[in-house]
């Protein structure tokens, strides 16, 4: 944009035809660029903007979509810091976060690491990828089926090997924990793959240095690649961290469609119950927003870290 | 650059292969699942291989089999109809994946170089559209779908994600700021409009990243589950996923219908399979910072 100022200022002031032709533009301009944006102006006036205002508006009352909205002030955050579920939903939403963003972030540096050290197959890449692709509610159905405590096959191994059984899914204590990792199965390839390309950034002339000086592959990792990908880290982790937090259909999947038990209540769930189970639109739509503030914040941090790295997007 | 020694490079390859295989077993478990016959589920829950391989699962959920015989298979004698539910998840993600993109592709245009008062300010406001999580515009955006009669409608599922997603609109936008801008004067010399140079020559320009945000807007489509569930319930509008969610909602808590779901799960997989495998390198290259979860 600046450059554009610029060149416009510093064009000849002739009466040439291709002159006035660019002069005549901006008008021209004005108007196409409205006509451009129509669509993505409505649909963000329709189905972002105004939605928001609402979902606002919705936090201060009573309303259950059937009668009319009934305004409440701030009835439904005040019983809300005092709803014992709430708060439970978030810690465990936090726990299920840190299990599955440490194990996805460690496996995937690894597997990145081992990616840039041995191989560039695309092959290997793509099969990486492939649980990525899948829906979450696929994955779901084939841990459940895997876990599963009678015929699944994972208790099938623990039993070859003298082990007990393991109700992963069932069990208060293994159900959250597995579905971390459930999650970190379906997207540390993925992160993988974020991490292995920011990789291939790091000039090679670094290594060859290192590799002169006498470091050994553990030490190039830690004084080379990571220092190095400390900002695709960085936003790989705001990324997933922003993802986690809204994990829902595993959760919802895992449950079987009756009721999440509440040891696997995340915070999504806990809004959906809310707004279409018991229909307290007004107090989901509360939740909703204090989950938004702990978002937005990390949002801010993305499009920061995006506007940084954006020279290399595309 | 150096290459590892060849001792550690061992342990290294072994790790490597070690997830590919945990990544592929899984899959490789549904489809075998899917391949048994559900009388034989508890004879060999153990074997690697199905014992008398059958497609009799995949024929009864794409409704292919009469009720009889699909109960006779294990089946909990519901009409399941998972044809019907591929053609649904197509239409959704193939509708929302062109729409999407090419609205996205005229606003980004239009943000990156068209001269309007209100240009900054207005893209601006669009960007912070970025920091309202999904949620929070999904509880207004299903009352408003339901107040527009537009439940169990097409219309109701794709009309939130066809026009616009702040992102798309961010990273097309990145991306025509990077294009020379002699080749549109050039072409503005031609006599073209705006429109001209946008259809003409940006677009065909462009086909890299618009093919990114289309694939990865098809699988986020293809992926989702909360919205279509709320606002496709009914046969006519819905999608794989719900589908699947509903299928197990249906057969019996203590002994889940397994082989059945475990075909409708392959069908799940199949589409995006066959995706990796055409466009696997174009699709591994796209990867973006979009935190698809």
């Amino acid at each position: 944009m600046r450059a554009e100022e610029r060149s416009q200022a510093a064009e000849p002031p002739d009466d040439t035809g291709a002159a006035r032709r660019r002069r005549a533009r901006p008008r021209d301009d004005r108007r196409a660029a409205w006509l451009f944006l129509i669509p993505a102006l409505a649909g963000f006036v329709i189905f972002y903007g105004y939605p928001t205002v609402r979902g606002l508006w919705y936090s201060l009352t009573d309303y259950n979509l059937l009668s009319e909205p009934a305004f409440v002030g701030g009835e439904n955050y005040a019983q809300l810091v005092r709803d014992p579920q709430f708060w439970h939903s978030l810690g465990v939403t936090v726990y299920y976060v840190v299990v599955n963003i440490g194990s996805q972030l460690l496996l995937g540096l690894l597997l990145a690491a081992l990616m840039h050290r041995l191989t560039r197959s695309v092959a290997l890449r793509a099969m990486l990828l492939l649980p990525w692709l899948v829906p979450n509610v696929t994955v779901a159905l084939l841990w459940v089926w895997l876990l599963d405590a009678d015929l699944g096959f994972v208790n099938h191994l623990l039993k070859a090997l003298g082990f007990g059984t393991v109700g992963f899914l069932v069990s208060p204590d293994w159900a959250l924990p597995t579905i971390g990792l459930v999650n970190t199965w379906a997207y540390t390839g993925y992160t993988a793959l974020l991490l292995y390309a920011g990789m291939l950034q790091i000039p090679p002339h670094l290594y060859e240095s290192a590799a002169l000086d006498g470091a050994g592959e553990l030490r190039m990792f830690r004084s080379v690649t990571l220092p190095m990908l400390r900002p695709v880290l960085a936003l790989v982790l705001v990324v997933s961290l922003i993802g986690s937090f809204q994990i829902f259909d595993t959760v919802a999947v895992a449950a079987g469609g009756r009721g999440a038990s509440s040891a696997i209540r995340v915070i999504y769930y806990f809004i959906y119950q809310h707004a279409f189970q018991y229909f307290h639109m007004g107090y989901a739509s509360a939740a909703a927003l204090m989950l938004a503030l702990v978002l937005g914040v990390l949002t801010v941090v993305q499009l920061r870290l995006l506007r940084a790295s954006s020279s290399d997007l595309a | 650059m150096r290459r590892m020694p060849t001792l550690g490079r061992l342990p290294a390859w072994a790790v490597l292969i070690g997830a590919l295989v945990l990544t592929i077993f899984p899959f490789y478990w549904m489809v075998r699942t899917a391949l048994t016959p559900a009388a034989d589920l508890y004879a060999d829950s153990g074997s690697l291989f199905p014992s008398n391989p059958t497609l009799v699962n995949f024929q009864r959920i794409l409704g292919l089999t009469s009720q009889e015989e699909a109960r006779a298979a294990g089946g909990s004698g519901a009409r399941i109809d998972f044809a019907r539910y591929l053609l649904n998840s197509v239409v959704y993600s193939g509708l929302i994946a062109t729409l999407q993109t090419f609205f996205c592709a005229m606003a980004g245009y239009a943000f990156a170089r068209l001269r309007f008062p209100g240009r900054e300010l207005v893209f601006g406001i669009v960007i912070a559209a970025l920091m309202v999580p999904p949620i929070f515009t999904l509880l207004p955006n299903f009352v408003l779908v339901k107040n527009l009669d537009w439940v169990n409608t097409f219309a109701g599922m794709v009309a939130p994600s066809i026009l616009m997603t702040p992102f798309a609109v961010f990273f097309l936008r990145q991306f025509f700021l990077s294009i020379p801008r002699d080749v549109e004067e050039a072409a503005r010399l031609d006599g073209n409009g705006a429109w001209g140079v946008f259809w003409r020559i940006v677009l065909p320009m462009s086909r890299g990243p618009l093919i990114t945000i289309g694939l990865t807007t098809t699988v986020w489509a293809w992926k989702d589950y909360l919205w279509p569930l709320l606002v496709g319930r009914e046969e006519e509008t819905r999608v794989l996923t719900v589908a699947l969610g509903v299928f197990l909602q249906q057969s019996p808590n203590t002994r889940p219908d397994w082989t059945g779901l475990m075909a409708g799960s392959t069908l799940s997989v199949l589409p995006v399979l066959i995706l990796l495998i055409f466009l696997g390198r174009r699709l591994v290259q796209s990867l973006n910072f979009s935190g698809i979860r």
